[in-house]
């Protein structure tokens, strides 16, 4: 595994990916490898880009790759799709709008499937992003399934989230919406080349400035006809500047630790307790009683519990 | 361990015609797959670079335009170049019969000609999903 792990850092484009892909499978070494991998990490910007289906992601980070790729950065970028909850298959189809960069080796392009998980990325992301770190990529652009107000994990994931609009999905009153418009650091409207699409960019401006003096940047583009992408580029920088001179960068990525560490000791818990309790094999009996014998769930619960802190003192 | 299996549908060269390539790529999504597809015109050096960077199990390469002679070979030999020794590669497409032994020859171990029902390829990609060892 160390072999891996050295081939990660010299930036082996097999290695990456096979260590991507031990991370998203829960392969055995996986706590290993990120352990010797992240002493390498901190270095890459990580930027969320999230929107409705069909507003243009994809086609705005190949963008993206081409005027980061001309400023001399590496990219990598993890484009994520749904998985079918029925056949557990996907069709990772976004790197197609990117595959102009397929052979710049300075460019890494992983489709990850959610497998299930929900919150608009997949489960594995947040180690990915390490791994992609530690191989020395400049920036990480994760793209979003895109699904709108469920897409809260890449906020803790991304030093940024682009939230990225288009014209003709809804009036003001989505715009409104809990959630939605929060998640958003900078804002693209895209398919600008369209009627509307001013009309999208004053109700941004409108909900945004509810009760606020000074709003969140808006840039018009359009990826089909290659517009406004440079201004945004440079917006972007900006913004990093400015976050990283006010503290609330580092303040962010504080966050996004304290928040895995939390999530890490709560499933480990769950994981020891649920074979503790043997609660595979335990739960159909306990569904019984509390189906015949009307005992309340918290009761039951709480019993269990008790017996297992006792038997553990 | 929660592995699912990576297959990437590719289409190398200048044709086109990706009706079959999508009808294929669903089909395999229906069965429990990743299908991770690179859309039209690609070229050898993109195929092999993505299936790489995919870490796929296998890659079916589409080809209705007759260059298939020529295309598969480039990107199977690129696939094994750039890394990708395990990889299992098959075919389909406008492919005559008596190109078969060729292609299987330089690494195509099946090709799935118009008409093949989508059983054939689930048993191929179920047969042989335990020969990459992970």
């Amino acid at each position: 595994m160390t072999d891996l792990v050295q081939q990660v850092l010299q930036k082996n484009t097999r290695a990456i990916a096979r260590a991507i892909s031990h991370v998203e499978n829960e392969h055995p070494s996986k706590e290993d490898l990120i352990n010797s991998l992240y002493p390498h990490t901190g270095h890459a910007l990580v930027w969320g880009l999230t929107g409705p289906p069909g507003s243009g992601k994809s086609s705005l980070v190949n963008h993206m790759i081409r005027i980061e790729r001309e400023k001399g950065k590496s990219v990598a970028v993890i484009a994520i799709d749904p998985s079918s909850p029925f056949s557990g298959g996907a069709v990772l189809g976004d790197r197609i709008r990117m595959q102009k960069h397929a052979t710049d080796e300075k460019v890494f392009i992983r489709s990850m499937a959610s497998r299930g998980h929900l919150g608009g990325v997949a489960g594995a992301t947040a180690d990915v992003i390490k791994v992609l770190d530690a191989a020395g990529f400049d920036l990480i652009i994760i793209e979003t399934i895109g699904v709108g107000q469920t897409e809260i994990d890449v906020v803790q994931m991304a030093d940024l989230v682009l939230l990225v609009l288009v014209p003709g999905l809804g009036d003001q009153i989505q715009a409104l919406k809990a959630g939605v418009m929060e998640i958003g650091d900078v804002f693209i409207v895209n398919k600008s080349d369209k009627p509307e699409a001013d009309r999208v960019r004053a109700e941004v401006e409108y909900a945004l400035h509810m009760g606020r003096a000074e709003i969140n940047p808006i840039f018009m583009t359009s990826a089909l006809e290659n517009t406004g992408l440079n201004e945004l580029s440079c917006g972007i920088e900006e913004y990093y500047k400015k976050i990283d001179k006010n503290g609330y960068l580092e303040k962010k990525r504080k966050e996004r630790i304290t928040s895995e560490i939390r999530n890490l000791i709560s499933a480990k818990i769950r994981q020891e307790i649920e074979q503790a309790l043997n609660i595979r094999e335990e739960i159909e009996k306990w569904a019984e009683s509390v189906y015949k014998n009307k005992c309340s769930p918290y009761k039951l619960v709480n019993e269990k519990l008790q017996a297992f802190f006792e038997a553990n003192k | 361990m929660s592995r699912k299996i990576r297959i990437l549908i590719a289409k190398p060269g200048l044709d086109g015609h990706d009706r079959g390539a999508k009808y294929i790529a669903r089909a395999l999504r229906d069965s429990g797959y990743e299908i991770i597809y690179t859309g039209i015109r690609q070229s050898p050096q993109q195929i092999a670079s993505a299936a790489i960077q995919e870490d796929v199990d296998f890659v079916g390469l589409s080809l209705l335009s007759g260059a298939h002679n020529e295309l598969f070979p480039e990107t199977v030999k690129l696939i094994r170049e750039y890394g990708g020794s395990e990889i299992i590669i098959f075919g389909g497409g406008v492919i005559p019969q008596e190109d078969i032994p060729f292609l299987k020859g330089k690494g195509v171990e099946a090709v799935f000609t118009p008409g093949t029902p989508m059983q054939p390829i689930i048993d191929f990609i179920e047969k042989n999903k335990e020969r990459i060892a992970r």
